[in-house]
This record gives structure tokens, C-alpha cells and sequence, in this order.
């Protein structure tokens, strides 16, 4: 153990989930927030993982893989949702994705 | 202050310096003479063509959604390889249903035609 | 040393095995289709309609068949529960109950996109194929009782239902709804995981059983605690379109194709809300005192938004969306209640709902042809000139989902008026009764429509076989819930989470 605590590892992750959030909430292009939830997936990855090292256990470890693998399904089937919305309007921009409204 | 990471700051440190210090330095010595042929953008030696912002055929993006999707998947092997000793038969029959599932995906995308080039 | 997978483990997986076996077939024989009717010498090789009585329904017999077995083991056994794979799944009465409503829910959406897809021309295969995948993810989602299985059952069901809901490609509003329901989908999902990865590190393991002891050895204002209550729950309210975060629902009912509508709004709202309860009755169970004035105000908020905004909606579709928030907050003031007629209740709200607000979808989609879409309100005029037979069939589940008396909408509510009651939260039951009130009212607007209104139309619907003959089924079983609801309330009873 090289010393570094608990505690600053869930901050950081704390942080980054915090930015994706953000990312999500303030960014218009359809791309951009998907990388913010990218990254707050991430930090839930990095929260497993310090809790896992910490606990001296797997099973953290194992729940990584699955994050990281549905991720990795939600982006592909995320993208191909994006190439037929892009393809029926010719934009990426989240505001002008509007036609159901009220 | 956690010891275990005075190396990597140390490293990071030296990351950042020796690109500034290179870039600053190169500034100063070298001659710079320029020219509209000098300017242009270098495209391995030949005349550039067009702009580099063209449209892609949506190929690229399918193929990369399958490659992401297979190339993830590969992960759950790692689990098995690592107790592979201990799981034994039992192991080897789980993973052979993971890759028949894994297969079904590939033989459906394969059959749409997801992987032929135009 | 324990064996990897004993035979427990096997006949608990089974549902699941039958379903994802039969969705994978679908999906590899699909492409083939036309090449083995060739070989039967078929007159239309192309069509592919077969595929529904060949692999659809024989997929959902066998599940059923399969879950039969399971409740007469446990029957057999005399346990409450039994557990497998270590205790990452679980059958009891809850899950039973949930799995038995998935599948039919399942049964009667696949037996009447038959002909709805072929008007939309779209493909057969893959469609059946994502229904049957996305039950085997709420067959996890209802037996889970594990962080992983859980949250791997609730992504699969997502996933297919992201896929179904875009199901339209060339059509701009299917597109915008898959869209907007993934990326919303997905914040959820990641709120929801932050939360687990808290419950992991208070618990020290993903089984719900070791986290719910080590959250009620916690403190009540223990920050970590907070911090994994909120993360976990707005994930879960998301999925179940509790108000602050219901955005997605209208926009992904609206522009989903309808048969796609009526699996979301009754299917993965029910294992939403399994999902919900396993947390909520598990790990959280010690923390009631925190959460509970916190999950009434959601409810009260969550019926004041469904209620209010249907009142002013023109579209069907869109108005059930808004209904459906509202059947919502009422499901969830049963959690607030939180005894065990509280708890019967939301079972019978959700099996009620669920025949009801298919059965209302179903005539939606039996309006549904040529170039009209059927799913404004104007759309509905004159359907009692039309066809008769329809719209006293839409009378009786607008009725139902208003909640009066005869049919099987007032017994779901009446549950949770008395829990609420039973349990002194007389206030609550107050305004969830004015809100009846409200909800009669934009049900009505569309019964008037439909008895009042000249049509432009004459032509009756021409609503396919498995429609009629689904409709007629959720309207007889929506009134015999409400005249005969012994049988129903004892199979509710042996539901409740203990």
C-alpha cells in the first residue's frame, strides 16, 4: 500500500462524476453529452475499484467489467440512434431536435 | 503526502518542461525564412487535394460500433483466464456459451451485411 | 467447495435461458426465413409472418411452462424464497408475480404488432427478437437480488427498449424519441450506478442481503448513507418517470411506434418498479424514516405534473403518457404507506394497470393504417358510428384508468386509499382522491370524443384477429378484476416483499 487513502480516490471520483453532470447538463452537442456520460460512468468505475482495492475483494472488479461492457453497448447502440437522427435532420445540436413538443 | 507518487510528479514535471523548454529554445535558433510553399499544409510530400473535413461513408461508423462492441466484449475472457485453474470444465463450458452468444451477434451482423464494403 | 451450478441454479436461470434462446433464434433464423419457406414451396417466401406462431409464442409458452415449475417448487418447498447462485437470484412470491405479468404483457404486445408492423413495413424479425430479450432483462430485474444481476437486467431491458423505440428509422419523430429516451436512459443509469458503487463500499459486498444489514448498522445522518439514498433513488425514479424526472416519458411514448408504447408504458414500468421496491424494501428498508417524506412529496409532485399536463394534451398518445406518470405517484404512495396493504396494493395497481393501459393502447393501434397514425384525439371521433365494438371496449379501460368503481382501475386505487388511511397519512389520501377528480375529467374529454363527435370517417377499424382478440381478453379480465377480485388480491398477497 503506497499510502494514498480511501478518501481521496472517492473525491476524485466524486469530481469527475460531478463534471459529467455538468458536461450533461450544459452542453448542446448530442456527441459531447454522450462523452459526459462516458465520464460519469467512469467515475463509478474508479468509486468500485477504490472501494474493491480497499476492501482487498473482487467483486468491485468484476462490476467494472460490466460497467465498462454496457457502456460500451450503450455508445454503439447510442451512435446508431445519432447516424439516423443525423441523417433525418442534418444536426447534432440537442435544441434542434424538437419536434415533440407540446 | 502519499511517497508512492514523488515519482510520477517528477515525471509529469519533466513531461511538461521538455516540450517548453524545446519549443522556446527551437524558436530562437532556428532561421526562419517562409514562403507560400513552405505554408501549405504537408500531406506526405504531395499537393493537398481537398479539405480534410469530407464526409465519410457511414461504413466507418458501423464498423467502428462493431469493433468497440466485440473488442469490449473480449473483456469477460480475462476473469476466466485468470482462475481458469480452478473453474476447470465448468469454466470452459460458461465461456463456450459466452462466444456462442457472442457469435449469434456476429453471424447477424455479418448476414445484414454490416461488413461488407459498399 | 460449492458446485459452480447446481440444479437450482438451473431451474432458476430457466425463464431467462428460454427467452434469450428463443430471442437468439429469431434473430439468426430471421435471415434465413425466406429461403426455408422456399423450401416448403410457400406461395410468399418473403413474408415472414410465421415467424410470430413458429418462434414467438412457443418462446413464451416454454417460459411460462418454465415458470410454472418454479412456483410449484417453491409451493412444493414450503420456503418463502429460494435462493441461487449464491444469492444473486432469488425466486419468491415478488418475483413470480412480476415475471408472470412481464410475459403476458409480452404475449399480448407480440400478438398484436402482427399486423401493426406489417402497415408500418418494417421488419419482423428483430422486433420479436428485442420483445424476448428485453423480458429475460426484467426476468433479472424482478429475481435479482444483487447489484450486478440487477443493474445487468435493467441495462438489457433499456437497451432493447432504446432499439424499439427508434424502431421507425426514416421516421423523425421515432428517431427523436429513441434519442431522447438513450441519453436520459443512460444519465439515469449512471446516477443509479454511483449510487450502487456508494451501497458496495458501505456494504462491502453487491448482495442486497449484506448491504441491507450494513446500511441499518448506519447512522440515520450519516452523510455516506445520504449520499447513497439520493444517487440510488434518482436513478430508480428516473426509470419509473417519478416527476422531477419523468421528461422522457412523453417524448419517448409519443413518438414510439404504438405497439412499443404499450410494452414501455406497462412492461418496464412494472419491472421499474420490482426494481424499485427490491431497493427500496431492501438496503433502504432500515433508512424508512429518511426517505419516506421525501418519496411522498415525489408522489404528490409526480400526480400533480401527470394529472395537470394530460389535461391539455391532443394527442392519445401523449395524454397515457401523462396518465402514466400519474398511475405512477399513486403506485408510489403505496410505497409511502409502506404495510402490508400498502404493499398488496401496489401489486394489484400494477397487474390492474397493466391489462388496463394495454387495452387502451390496443385501440390506439387498431386506428392506426394507410398514412393516418391514429393518435390524436380527433381521431378518435365517432368510433362508437364506426365500430361499436371498440369503443365499449375504450370505454372500459378510460373508465378503468379513471379509477370508477365497477371495473378493475377503482380496486388499484381503493388499495392505496386504505393503506394510506390504515397508516395515517390522511392527507395524502386527500389529494390523491381530488386527484381522481382531475384524471376523470381528460378521460372523459376522449369518451366524449368517441360517443359524441361526428367522424369524418365511416369505415370501421379493421383490427386484426390477435387484436380483437387481445382487446376483448384485457377488457373481460379489467372488468372481472373489478367484480371478482378475491382470486387477484390473494395472488397479490403472496407478492409482497417480506
Amino acid at each position: 500500500m503506497n499510502g494514498v487513502p480511501l478518501s481521496w480516490y472517492l473525491v476524485l471520483s466524486a469530481i469527475l462524476f460531478s463534471l459529467g453532470v455538468a458536461g450533461f447538463l450544459f452542453r448542446r452537442n448530442i456527441i459531447t453529452i454522450f462523452m459526459s456520460i462516458e465520464l460519469m460512468l467512469n467515475a463509478v468505475n474508479l468509486t468500485f475499484i477504490a472501494f474493491s482495492y480497499d476492501l482487498r475483494q473482487v467483486n468491485g472488479h468484476i462490476f467494472t467489467f460490466f460497467v465498462m461492457v454496457v457502456a460500451a453497448a450503450e455508445a454503439a447502440v447510442g451512435l446508431a440512434i445519432i447516424l439516423t437522427v443525423y441523417k433525418n435532420r442534418g444536426t447534432l445540436n440537442a435544441d434542434d431536435v424538437n419536434s415533440l413538443r407540446f | 503526502m502519499p511517497e508512492g507518487y514523488v515519482p510520477l510528479f517528477i515525471f509529469l514535471a519533466v513531461a511538461i518542461l521538455f516540450p517548453v523548454v524545446a519549443l522556446i529554445l527551437a524558436k530562437y535558433i532556428r532561421p526562419d525564412v517562409p514562403s507560400r510553399v513552405k505554408l501549405e499544409a504537408y500531406e506526405c510530400g504531395i499537393q493537398t487535394a481537398s479539405d480534410s473535413r469530407a464526409r465519410y461513408t457511414v461504413r466507418f461508423y458501423i464498423i467502428a460500433i462493431l469493433f468497440v462492441i466485440f473488442d469490449v466484449e473480449a473483456i469477460f475472457l480475462l476473469p476466466w483466464a485468470v482462475r481458469y485453474q480452478v473453474l476447470g470444465w465448468f469454466g470452459v463450458a460458461e465461456v463456450a456459451v459466452f462466444l456462442v452468444v457472442l457469435a449469434v451477434g456476429y453471424v447477424w451482423a455479418y448476414k445484414k451485411g454490416a461488413l461488407e464494403w459498399i | 467447495m460449492t458446485p459452480f451450478y447446481t440444479a437450482t441454479d438451473h431451474l432458476v436461470l430457466l425463464p431467462a435461458i428460454m427467452l434469450a434462446f428463443f430471442g437468439c433464434a429469431i434473430l439468426l433464423l430471421d435471415h434465413w426465413a425466406p429461403d426455408i419457406m422456399a423450401l416448403f414451396r410457400a406461395a410468399n417466401p418473403k413474408d415472414r409472418k410465421w415467424l410470430l406462431p413458429v418462434f414467438v409464442l412457443p418462446g413464451i409458452a416454454f417460459t411460462a411452462y418454465t415458470l410454472w415449475r418454479q412456483q410449484s417448487y417453491l409451493a412444493a418447498s414450503g420456503a418463502t424464497d429460494i435462493q441461487a447462485f449464491q444469492g444473486s437470484l432469488v425466486i419468491d412470491g415478488f418475483s413470480l408475480f412480476f415475471n408472470w405479468i412481464f410475459l403476458i404483457a409480452s404475449l399480448i404486445v407480440a400478438i398484436v404488432s402482427y399486423r401493426y408492423l406489417d402497415i408500418e413495413g418494417e421488419h419482423h424479425g428483430e422486433y420479436y427478437g428485442l420483445i424476448l430479450l428485453a423480458n429475460s432483462g426484467m426476468f433479472f430485474l424482478a429475481a435479482g437480488s444483487d447489484l450486478v444481476t440487477l443493474f445487468i437486467g435493467l441495462e438489457l431491458m433499456a437497451l432493447c427498449f432504446y432499439v424499439m423505440v427508434g424502431f421507425l428509422r426514416g421516421d423523425r419523430r421515432s428517431n427523436e424519441a429513441a434519442m431522447k429516451y438513450l441519453i436520459l436512459g443512460a444519465f439515469s443509469s449512471g446516477f443509479l450506478l454511483y449510487g450502487f458503487s456508494i451501497l458496495y463500499g458501505i456494504g462491502g459486498s453487491t448482495k442486497l442481503a449484506a448491504i441491507s444489514e450494513a446500511m441499518a448498522a448506519r447512522e440515520l445522518d450519516d452523510p455516506v448513507l445520504w449520499l447513497a439514498l439520493i444517487t440510488t433513488a434518482v436513478g430508480l425514479l428516473f426509470k419509473i418517470s417519478a416527476a422531477p424526472f419523468h421528461m422522457w416519458a412523453p417524448d419517448a411514448y409519443e413518438g414510439a411506434p404504438t405497439t412499443v408504447t404499450a410494452y414501455l408504458s406497462v412492461a418496464s414500468k412494472a419491472a421499474s418498479f420490482a426494481f424499485l421496491l427490491r431497493i427500496f424494501l431492501g438496503p433502504f428498508a432500515a433508512s424508512r424514516e429518511v426517505w419516506e417524506p421525501i418519496l411522498a412529496a415525489i408522489a404528490v409532485l409526480t400526480m400533480t405534473v401527470g394529472n395537470f399536463a394530460a389535461i391539455s394534451q391532443t394527442n392519445v398518445k401523449r395524454l397515457l403518457a401523462y396518465s402514466s406518470i400519474s398511475h405512477a405517484g399513486y403506485m408510489l404512495l403505496g410505497l409511502v404507506a409502506g404495510n402490508e396493504t400498502g404493499l398488496q396494493g401496489i401489486s394489484v395497481y400494477i397487474l390492474v394497470y397493466t391489462f388496463m393501459n394495454l387495452g387502451a393502447f390496443l385501440v390506439i393501434v387498431a386506428l392506426r393504417r394507410g398514412n393516418l397514425i391514429g393518435d390524436e384525439i380527433e381521431d378518435l371521433a365517432g368510433l362508437m358510428r364506426r365500430s361499436p365494438g371498440m369503443a365499449m371496449l375504450m370505454l372500459v379501460f378510460l373508465v378503468s384508468l379513471a379509477g370508477i368503481p365497477p371495473t378493475a382501475g377503482f380496486l388499484g386505487k381503493f388499495y392505496i386509499f386504505l393503506a394510506l388511511i390504515e397508516t395515517g397519512h390522511y392527507v395524502l389520501a386527500v389529494i390523491a382522491t381530488l386527484y381522481v377528480a382531475v384524471a376523470i375529467y381528460y378521460y372523459f374529454r376522449m369518451v366524449r370524443t368517441m360517443f359524441l363527435d361526428p367522424s369524418a370517417e365511416q369505415e370501421p377499424l379493421a383490427g386484426s384477429f390477435g387484436l380483437r382478440l387481445a382487446g376483448v381478453s384485457a377488457g373481460v379480465l379489467t372488468l372481472a378484476i373489478g367484480d371478482y377480485p378475491e382470486p387477484f388480491l390473494r395472488l397479490a398477497q403472496t407478492s409482497i416483499l417480506r
